[in-house]
């Protein structure tokens, strides 16, 4: 039994925090979240992630990729998530993995190696409705695709979507007939869009109906370990804070009743780093226990990432429900992982059919 | 990363069957032949598959440490339901003894204590002593010509007393001396007058704990392990042997594979529980926090094996699996209905596990200790002031 991270993948998170430490500290996500009008990304940032090769790393090397795994990448997406970086990461690592496992050799080499550079930036249009998240209920359709795609993270920026159909998944391009919503999504460090296609040029993925549940999974898990990522980090900045914190003459870490309380966030926390890893290498290496394992990661870290926040902005009383303290990144981007791919009720049940139950 | 234990652990494992099947269930097939029993673990001690880190010369078997070996052998022998040759305070006092008995102690009682010849029991709490431990009161005196302890006062929430032919205690030896400075650590053989040991009937109707009374026992000098005031340092190593990790994922894994088959069997409005959506649900839920627990110990074997630090969780199963444990047999508890509160009924073992549940919040450090020595190891926040001004 080895289940750790090699020294390979140490030194590949290492980089990401560095770079993250130098770029991406509060200050610049706070400048991110609050610039004016429509969320935007960090495209300094996201520049600097790309030169590190960060969305390079599941791109197969034969198209310009660092041929890694799951593993490798939700790391770097746990990451990530402990900083809020402001990147597009999820939906462009989705759609690369996307064209990854269901597209022809031509699709593959003309859109992968742009992909892994980040030359072009692609995103995943999954969502139709309120809930349907899930291949099933999928209806769009091409060659001329119409109707709407919501939640679509950075489809104004994209210029490339993989879009989820009635058949499998199909390609759109940048000056194709679709327009690009962006909501109010409270979480302005991943801007959403409500993308409505009205007879846009689709090209379908050779193999995409074999790739979706795959890219669902994949999704899961880099959501799962975002989460893992932003709670890690709220559970340190409320111990931080506790002990600095004084009152009534002493640090408020030695009150017994705030010590529980960030006890019991570690608990809910640190155990489910686990279960994320799991969640990654069953996608790596067992084909048959991934779907499940991803849909367990998702509901569980989707909710322990949200109530943490909740517990984050407790722990520090009336400055944690300010706006210019961190408190409030974090809820908001769990906010988002709790909704984005489905609740985690929806996913709760899921990982029950797969069961067998 | 590697889930698998290998090859080179396969046939490791193979050994290890070949040898339960040879020896286990005996050719008779009385199982609960102590007899028998005795005579499985010295085998399995010869062949290196129990009490693998003790020196041969204490009756040991002496193995190279390998936790991953250990763990195939714990599991082949459970699934035999082979004798493990573990006695719960036979388990807590050797540590103790290879680290601060003398070598006359160690010669004397380890290797009897191994082939189970002597079965003790942990006298440390007491009625005003429990998780503030230090504060216990029952005296040992030495006697005047300095040949033995006398020994007066009460223990409690002692496991298997009944059974136990030993004690190993703490004992108030210097009334004088600050808190933890006046305790030491000292063995007594309870066959002998003046040891009452009185049942303690639990909520569930069973009797695992006793208390136990000293009027006047009396216990050679030579039985004081480690020095006079010091057994509080002594019993730290007994304490820290007493969690393991693995057994903890285990031990939920058997509980939650019980509930699913619960929910399979029982029907809510003319279909199995299981069909449910908020029965399903919860029982989702909770699989999510069990695959946690089990992947997280994964993590911190592997790490422990390749000495790599384990990090924040390794202060955590206890309480995580007591909670989880909890909300296993309250889902079991909505499942069965009105079956929950017959204890003459078929569902008797989730309404004891509802029970039960509880004890694990207790024994072996309560929860809110476990909260404490999580917020002090893992978090690092700064030692709870009102135990400080106690010690």
């Amino acid at each position: 039994m080895n289940f750790l991270l090699t020294e390979d993948q140490l030194a590949l998170v290492d980089s990401v925090s560095n770079l993250l430490r130098d770029k991406c500290d509060p200050l610049q996500v706070h400048k991110v979240f609050n610039a004016q009008g429509d969320a935007q990304f960090d495209r300094d940032l996201w520049q600097a992630l790309c030169e590190l090769g960060v969305p390079a790393i599941m791109v197969p090397e034969a198209y310009g990729g660092l041929g890694l795994g799951m593993v490798d990448l939700a790391i770097v997406a746990e990451a990530l998530g402990k900083a809020v970086a402001p990147v597009p990461l999820l939906g462009h690592a989705l759609a690369a993995l996307a064209i990854t496992l269901g597209g022809s050799e031509d699709q593959k080499a003309r859109w992968l190696p742009l992909l892994a550079s980040g030359e072009v930036l692609a995103t995943v249009a999954l969502c139709e409705g309120k809930g349907g998240w899930l291949p099933e209920a999928w209806t769009l359709a091409g060659p001329s695709m119409t109707g709407v795609k919501t939640l679509v993270p950075n489809a104004a920026e994209a210029d490339l979507i993989v879009v989820g159909t009635a058949d499998g998944l199909a390609l759109v391009e940048k000056g194709a007939a679709y327009t690009c919503a962006r909501i109010g999504s409270a979480d302005r460090t991943r801007p959403i869009d409500t993308v409505t296609f009205d007879g846009a040029a689709a090209e379908p993925l050779a193999d995409g109906a074999a790739a979706t549940t795959r890219l669902i999974d994949a999704a899961a898990v880099l959501i799962a370990a975002d989460s893992f990522g932003g709670a890690d980090h709220c559970v340190a900045m409320s111990v931080e804070y506790a002990k600095m914190r004084e009152q009534y003459g002493q640090p408020i870490a030695g009150f017994q009743g705030l010590r529980y309380q960030l006890v019991a966030m570690a608990l809910a926390t640190e155990p489910s780093r686990g279960l994320y890893w799991y969640a990654a290498h069953a996608w790596d290496a067992m084909p048959d226990k991934a779907s499940h394992a991803a849909s367990q990661a998702k509901a569980h870290l989707a909710d322990t990432y949200l109530q943490v926040t909740r517990d984050t902005v407790e722990a520090h009383g009336g400055i944690g429900f300010t706006w210019e303290h961190d408190t409030h990144l974090y809820m908001k981007r769990a906010m988002l992982n709790w909704a984005w791919l489905g609740s985690p009720s929806r996913h709760r049940l899921r990982a029950a059919d797969l069961a067998g139950w | 990363m590697e889930l698998g234990f290998g090859s080179a652990y396969d046939a490791f494992r193979q050994e290890v069957r070949d040898f339960i099947v040879a020896h286990w269930p005996p050719a008779d097939g009385d199982v609960k032949s102590s007899a028998h029993e005795r005579a499985f673990v010295i085998a399995a001690i010869e062949r290196g598959y129990m009490h693998r880190s003790i020196p041969k010369a204490y009756g040991g078997s002496e193995q190279p440490s390998d936790i991953v070996k250990a763990e195939i052998i714990r599991e082949e022998l459970t699934k035999a339901r082979a004798p493990a040759g573990r006695i719960p305070g036979n388990g807590l006092v050797v540590p103790t003894l290879l680290e601060w008995g003398t070598e006359d102690q160690k010669q004397k009682w380890i290797a009897p204590t191994l082939r189970g010849d002597i079965v003790w029991a942990q006298g440390f709490s007491e009625p005003n002593a429990g998780s503030d431990l230090a504060s216990l009161r029952t005296r040992a005196e030495l006697s005047p010509d300095g040949s033995k302890w006398i020994i007066n006062g009460q223990k409690i929430w002692t496991s298997h007393a009944h059974k136990a032919t030993h004690m190993f205690c703490l004992f108030r030896t210097e009334p004088d001396a600050t808190k933890h400075a006046g305790i030491s650590y000292i063995l007594v053989d309870i066959r002998q007058p003046g040891i009452t040991v009185r049942p303690l009937v639990q909520m569930t109707g069973q009797k695992e704990f006793s208390e136990v009374f000293f009027d006047n026992v009396e216990a050679p000098a030579d039985m004081l392990v480690g020095e006079r005031g010091k057994g509080w340092n002594v019993t730290r190593s007994t304490l820290k042997h007493e969690r393991s990790g693995i057994a903890t994922m285990t031990w939920s894994l058997s509980m939650f594979r019980d509930l699913v088959k619960l929910a399979k069997e029982v029907e809510i409005e003319g279909q199995p529980a299981i069909k449910h959506p908020r029965i399903r649900e919860e029982l989702a839920a909770i699989e999510g926090q069990l695959l946690s627990l089990t992947y997280s110990t994964y993590r911190a074997t592997s790490h422990d094996v390749h000495d790599r630090e384990i990090g924040s969780f390794q202060t955590m199963p206890k309480v995580y699996m007591t909670e989880l444990a909890g909300r296993i047999s309250k889902l079991a508890r909505d499942i069965v209905e009105n079956d929950f509160i017959d204890m003459g009924g078929e569902r008797l073992k989730w309404i004891e596990r509802f029970m039960i549940s509880l004890s694990m919040s207790i024994a072996g450090g309560t929860s809110n200790i476990q909260r404490n020595i999580i917020a002090e190891r893992s978090l690092g926040l700064p030692r709870d002031k009102t135990q400080e001004a106690a010690a």
